[in-house]
């Protein structure tokens, strides 16, 4: 049974998207195909593996487990804009300079929940990252140099907060 | 492990931050599921929810009249499109392998009706809305129950559910057994485990008819065999086929081979004339990618009285599930070259034997075989030890080979390059601070805990399937482009292959640009797996940069009127022996190549291409030390401490191997603590999402020491041997030990893994009970 | 995997919601978070026709304390009560319990009526606010009813809602201080709901006595279970470490479990003894 599309508005990176969308559609899929931002993956069809990670209003949320009427008038951030220009975001450098990725699949949705970990505990140790991270999978890695990378970003991004 | 660069002066061993990270950092990636091309079509399928059935009929109707549909299609409708597996032993049955159901269904998710729609929503409607009618059959799950006479049969059209058999034997076994003061026997069952990579399985095919060409994007390990079955598999020739691995977001052995959906969506492709993809959800990847281990091994091990290993014999019955895939028969294989592990063992026996049964068809994943050879040889060497109450760490050092023994050819006719199991060992003791660690367990055992030390040394075969090949060019400008046909997914090619030639050419790494994954571009190649990159991809592309400088020698001397003989490789080019000053840059050289400055008598050019094959496998070794406890109250299991030391030759990235040891650990450890996949008796998946199938966690590491000792290897021109699968061959075993030490106490022979805490909870409840 | 066909309507009243409801029947769902409907639309586990998103309905989200009561409205997410210092200081079990849901971005965008309406039996919430003698506020466009958590959950996904009724807020009776409550978790490896779970919410008298108990397990049955005999074994007695383990002792009387993939009966049952211990000293040792 055919149901009318539902109007939508969002900010999507800083920039002002509106759309018309079918209520069934997932905000990845929304992402993904209408805007597509395919740095957005999916993983799994459980909402357990958070490689859909994304940011609406400022929160980590697994954007295959939110329809994309259900962000109408949110502000959304994805991968695709977390670095600025060229100059990455912290953690985007401290995966690379930690070697906190390899295959790269889960990597954006490790990096959208790390970014809002530090967001809201700027030093967490060992195990509240590892408890921030118990909604995002990775196969290659072991997790080692992940956690590694985002305490090395957390290290940097009070550094440069010092500085400034 | 070190990651500071050893020699300052060269890239070989330097730990240079990945290339290949800034696009897939930012979004920028490309897998399948992100290509983007006009027309598409997408594919969804109705599959089997039976394991084992005659399909009575298939009602399409509804489905073929809903919105955006293009076609249904069944088994009826698609003609003779099978899948093909080789023949490895003499009557082997092979059944039918359909791509989509003709007739019967053995496995639950075994595809019946495929789907094409506008889009992927529209083709899962349509795929829902089909209705099968079975005739259910009598199921097996089991692959010893498979063998038993009376056994249901996992094909009806075979009359047995045996596949195939191999056997290898060296020495005298008979006269050594005969010989023996003990026989130590073991029966034990590695787990049958999903690879799980993030990115399920995807393909997108793009026909073009009037060219009669077909493109297809697959994320696969090895895009040329790829290419090669589906020509075989289409009855298309494989020069007019392009496979493309973009961006693939892992395999573990698992996207090593074709699968039924593959072909189909090529076959669609060119059947409609437009592009057609098909992405399976996690669901779909549980139940159709080729899952690993579930092998049953037999083993006895005859000794004599004070710790010498005699004589071995190990019989392993593989569970190959419904179907075969190109690999399936290949993992117990590696039983038959592994068995002894790193003990002098001349009179060994070893029989594999493979069973259909109504299950996910296995294959490799990560180890693939190695884990259930090094698990089985290193649980036996610790019940031997126990058996004869000696110390686990004695007994495997009087049987250890010896350094000066190697080249050493085993009882089962391989022969090891090189090791020092010695080495690794006392490194890993080192690491561990190993007396300590049994200091606390006795302590720990004192007060009654479940405390456990374990150790596994090992020795795990890499570089083989074949040749690799690969290709150093120097462009017109200078500029450095390594074609190469290892198929990166994850392990930092474009990097580490970059460190080889810039380090070979003496160039800046900036000037080296490395391509892989296109049958297009690159001239053959074998493809990503069974650790084999670094020994075959990265000894094809030193063969071929040594063919480019030695080509580059004679145009430079030809250029600065020097002979050949003189010419000396300096940074960024070469110069004449002793005179500094006379020299030419790599730009230079390039130049006269395609420009009329070649001596006379060479072609122009520059441009070599290597294809390698070493014709033995590289043989690397470690040791691995576990303390674990257990809580008596709940089963539950913490590894306190994990030392992994691990010999693969000649590091080349160490920032990259640590890595790789770290992710093989992990899914070794997933092995170990949680991830099993299981079938009720009816068989039915009950572990068929991540719901219910457990894998690892950032939560779920111990801490880990990963050391290092270096053996190169002497037959390979880099010296380096595989680290791909180290952690999850050597550290299972390791931790099994320790959980079958911290259980002694109890009197617990044996536990299969995984060690789940419902398991070790009725195993230790059991042991009370039975001891009063 | 895409969730079946709906229509989608996110009314601005919760009159207009209940005509909504009025108007589709049982083939709405009520839509919140959508951290329990969604993922079993996914699987096509359920397709209903129509959902009705509460998100732009005024009042039903927040926490705010009305006398005695703490009052939770039915769209505060996990995270929201996790973190809220009123919960933190005034219902720590509470907080616990909310801070172990899923992950961190499930708790972001899971709500706590959600979770409670969804009452699935391998949910965290359900057991904590039973233990904490929680109501829920029901209403329909009859107007309002209260109903106690011991009333509420029915059975296995199953409340005493009526498909026109929303569920608006949760009131819980804020306990005298110091707040010694708590929530211990076996968490399942793979999906990390409950494979067995245990709330305590304890009083201790004047004289150190336990003047009052709520032990309650998650897992072991459709529906949080009152670990009747446990609670008894506690009243009147001071909470040594060996009365609170006499008392755990008895926490799988008269339980039944369902054996899974995991966990088979006589696991669970011997988990319900170990996580009500655990969450009974917790609870003991707060102050």
């Amino acid at each position: 049974m055919e149901h009318p599309a539902i109007p939508i508005n969002v900010t999507v990176n800083g920039k002002a998207r509106a759309a018309e969308v079918e209520p069934r559609l997932l905000l990845v899929h929304f992402l993904r195909e209408n805007l597509g931002l395919t740095g957005t993956h999916v993983g799994c069809d459980t909402s357990q593996c958070g490689a859909c990670t994304v940011h609406v209003d400022g929160l980590a949320v697994k954007s295959c487990t939110m329809l994309a009427v259900q962000a109408d008038s949110a502000a959304i951030t994805t991968i695709e804009g977390m670095a600025e220009g060229t100059a990455l975001h912290p953690v985007q450098e401290a995966f690379q300079e930690q070697h906190g990725l390899q295959c790269g699949y889960c990597t954006p949705g490790m990096v959208m929940t790390a970014a809002h970990l530090l967001e809201t505990n700027p030093e967490p140790d060992d195990d509240a990252i590892k408890h921030a991270l118990e909604g995002n999978l990775c196969r290659c890695t072991g997790y080692i140099n992940i956690v590694k990378a985002i305490r090395w970003a957390a290290e940097q991004m009070r550094g440069q907060h010092a500085s400034s | 492990m070190s990651t500071e660069q050893s020699n300052p002066d060269s890239l070989i061993g330097a730990s240079v931050r990945r290339v290949e990270d800034p696009p897939l950092l930012t979004g920028q990636g490309c897998y399948v599921d992100d290509v983007k091309l006009p027309g598409i079509l997408h594919v969804a399928i109705h599959r089997s929810t039976h394991p084992h059935a005659r399909i009575v009929s298939i009602d399409t109707a509804e489905a073929a009249a809903m919105p955006g549909v293009e076609c249904v299609l069944t088994g009826d409708d698609i003609g003779n499109l099978v899948l093909r597996a080789p023949m490895v032993a003499p009557g082997m049955n092979m059944p039918d392998h359909p791509i989509l159901a003709r007739g019967a269904v053995h496995a639950v998710g075994a595809p019946i009706t495929a789907v094409v729609a506008e889009s992927a929503a529209a083709a899962q409607d349509a795929a829902a809305s089909i209705q099968v009618t079975y005739d259910p059959l009598p199921v097996v799950t089991d692959a010893e129950a498979a063998l038993e006479d009376g056994s249901p049969l996992a094909h009806e059209e075979l009359d047995t559910n045996f596949c195939y058999s191999m056997k290898r034997e060296g020495g005298d076994v008979d006269k050594a057994f005969a010989e023996a003061d003990h026989i130590c026997r073991l029966h034990m069952k590695s787990p049958r485990v999903v690879a799980m990579s993030m990115e399920a399985r995807g393909v997108l095919a793009q026909p073009d008819p009037a060219r009669n060409e077909l493109t297809v994007w697959l994320s696969t390990q090895g895009p040329h065999r790829a290419r090669a079955d589906l020509a075989n598999s289409l009855g298309f020739p494989e020069n007019r086929i392009r496979v493309i691995a973009p961006d693939v977001g892992g395999g573990f052995g698992s996207k090593g081979c074709v699968y039924r959906e593959d072909v189909l969506v090529c076959h669609l492709a060119q059947k409609l004339g437009r592009p057609v993809k098909w992405m399976a959800t996690r669901s779909e990847d549980f139940l159709t990618t080729c899952q690993g281990r579930d092998q049953a091994m037999t083993s006895e091990l005859a000794l004599s009285k004070d710790g010498k290993m005699l004589g071995l014999k190990v019989r392993v019955v593989a569970n190959l599930g419904a179907y075969l895939h190109s690999a399936t028969a290949g993992p117990p294989q590696r039983m038959l070259v592994m068995a002894p592990g790193c003990y002098q063992l001349q009179d060994v026996r070893v029989e594999i034997v493979g069973a259909f049964t109504n299950t996910v068809p296995t294959g490799p994943y990560r180890g693939a075989g190695r884990p259930e050879s090094v698990l089985n040889i290193e649980r036996l060497a610790d019940k031997a030890a126990r058996d004869l109450g000696m110390d686990p760490l004695e007994l495997r050092r009087k049987n250890y080979i010896q350094p000066d023994q190697f080249p050493y050819r085993t009882g089962v006719g391989v022969e090891y390059d090189s090791g020092d199991y010695e080495k690794s060992l006392s490194e890993a003791l080192r690491l561990s601070d190993y007396d300590q660690l049994i200091r606390h367990r006795d302590e720990a055992r004192a007060r009654g805990e479940l405390v456990g030390v374990g150790i596994s040394t090992f020795t795990e075969p890499s570089g083989g399937a074949g040749f690799e090949s690969g290709a150093v060019r120097v462009e017109r400008t200078g500029q450095i482009t390594v074609l190469t046909g290892s198929s990166s997914h994850g392990q930092g090619h474009e990097t580490v292959w970059a460190q080889v030639a810039a380090d070979k050419l003496q160039v800046p790494m900036e000037n080296v640009v490395v391509r892989h994954g296109d049958t297009t571009a690159i001239q053959q190649g074998t493809g990503t797996f069974g650790s084999r990159s670094a020994v075959m991809g990265g000894g094809a592309l030193a063969t071929a940069a040594d063919r480019v400088i030695a080509k580059a020698k004679a145009i430079a001397g030809n250029l600065m009127e020097a002979s050949p003989d003189d010419v000396v490789q300096v940074e960024g080019g070469f110069a004449v022996a002793g005179v500094p000053e006379r020299n030419v840059n790599w730009r230079q050289v390039a130049g006269a190549a395609y420009a009329k400055g070649t001596p006379a008598g060479m072609d122009p050019g520059l441009n070599e291409t290597a294809f390698f094959d070493p014709n033995r496998e590289a043989w690397g070794f470690g040791a691995h030390v576990a303390l674990v406890r257990i809580d008596s109250d709940t089963g539950e299991l913490t590894i306190e401490k994990l030392v992994l030391v691990d010999d693969i030759g000649v590091v080349l990235n160490p920032m990259i191997v640590e890595a790789q040891v770290h992710g093989g650990l992990a899914q070794g450890l997933g092995e170990a603590l949680c991830e099993h996949m299981v079938f009720d008796e009816n068989g039915q998946p009950r572990t068929g999402t991540l719901m219910d199938y457990a894998v690892p966690r950032a939560s779920t590491m111990p801490p880990v020491v990963v050391g290092e000792t270096e053996t190169p290897n002497p037959f390979n021109p880099l010296g380096v041997k595989g680290v791909g699968e180290a952690g999850t061959n050597g550290a299972p075993p390791a931790v099994a030990n320790a959980v079958m030490d911290a259980l002694s106490p109890l009197g617990i022979d044996h536990v299969d893994m995984p060690y789940t805490a419902p398991k070790l909870w009725r195993a230790i409840r059991e042991a009370r009970t039975a001891k009063g | 995997m895409h969730p079946a066909s709906f229509g989608y309507h996110a009314p601005r009243s919760l009159e207009e919601a209940f005509g909504l409801l009025r108007e589709h029947g049982e083939d709405a769902k009520v839509l919140a978070g959508g951290h329990s409907l969604l993922p079993a639309m996914k699987l096509r586990l359920t397709q209903p026709e129509v959902l009705v998103d509460l998100r732009h309905v005024p009042g039903l989200s927040g926490i705010r304390v009305d006398g005695d009561t703490l009052v939770i409205g039915a769209l505060t997410t996990h995270t929201e009560v996790s973190t809220a210092e009123a919960v933190r200081r005034s219902l720590p079990g509470l907080a616990d319990t909310a801070s172990v849901i899923g992950d961190l971005q499930v708790r972001n965008r899971g709500t706590m009526g959600g979770s409670v309406a969804h009452a699935d039996p391998a949910a965290d919430l359900p057991v904590t606010l039973t233990a904490l003698d929680a109501s829920f506020v029901l209403a329909s466009s009859e107007g309002e009813r209260t109903v106690a958590a011991d009333e509420f959950f029915v059975d296995f996904f199953t409340t005493a809602l009526e498909p026109h009724e929303i569920l608006t807020a949760i009131r819980i009776p804020l306990p005298p201080s110091p707040a010694r409550t708590s929530y211990a978790k076996l968490p399942h490896p793979a999906s990390g709901y409950v494979v067995v779970s245990a709330a305590a919410a304890l009083s201790v008298d004047h004289a150190g006595a336990c003047a009052g108990a709520r032990v309650v397990l998650g897992g072991v049955a459709g529906t949080p279970h009152r670990a009747a005999a446990t609670e008894a074994a506690l009243t009147g007695r001071t909470l040594t470490p060996e009365v609170v383990a006499a008392a755990a002792a008895q926490a799988a009387d008269g339980i039944d479990p369902h054996a899974d993939s995991y966990a088979d009966e006589d696991y669970k049952r011997h988990m319900a003894v170990v996580y009500a211990r655990r969450a009974i000293e917790t609870a003991a040792a707060r102050a």
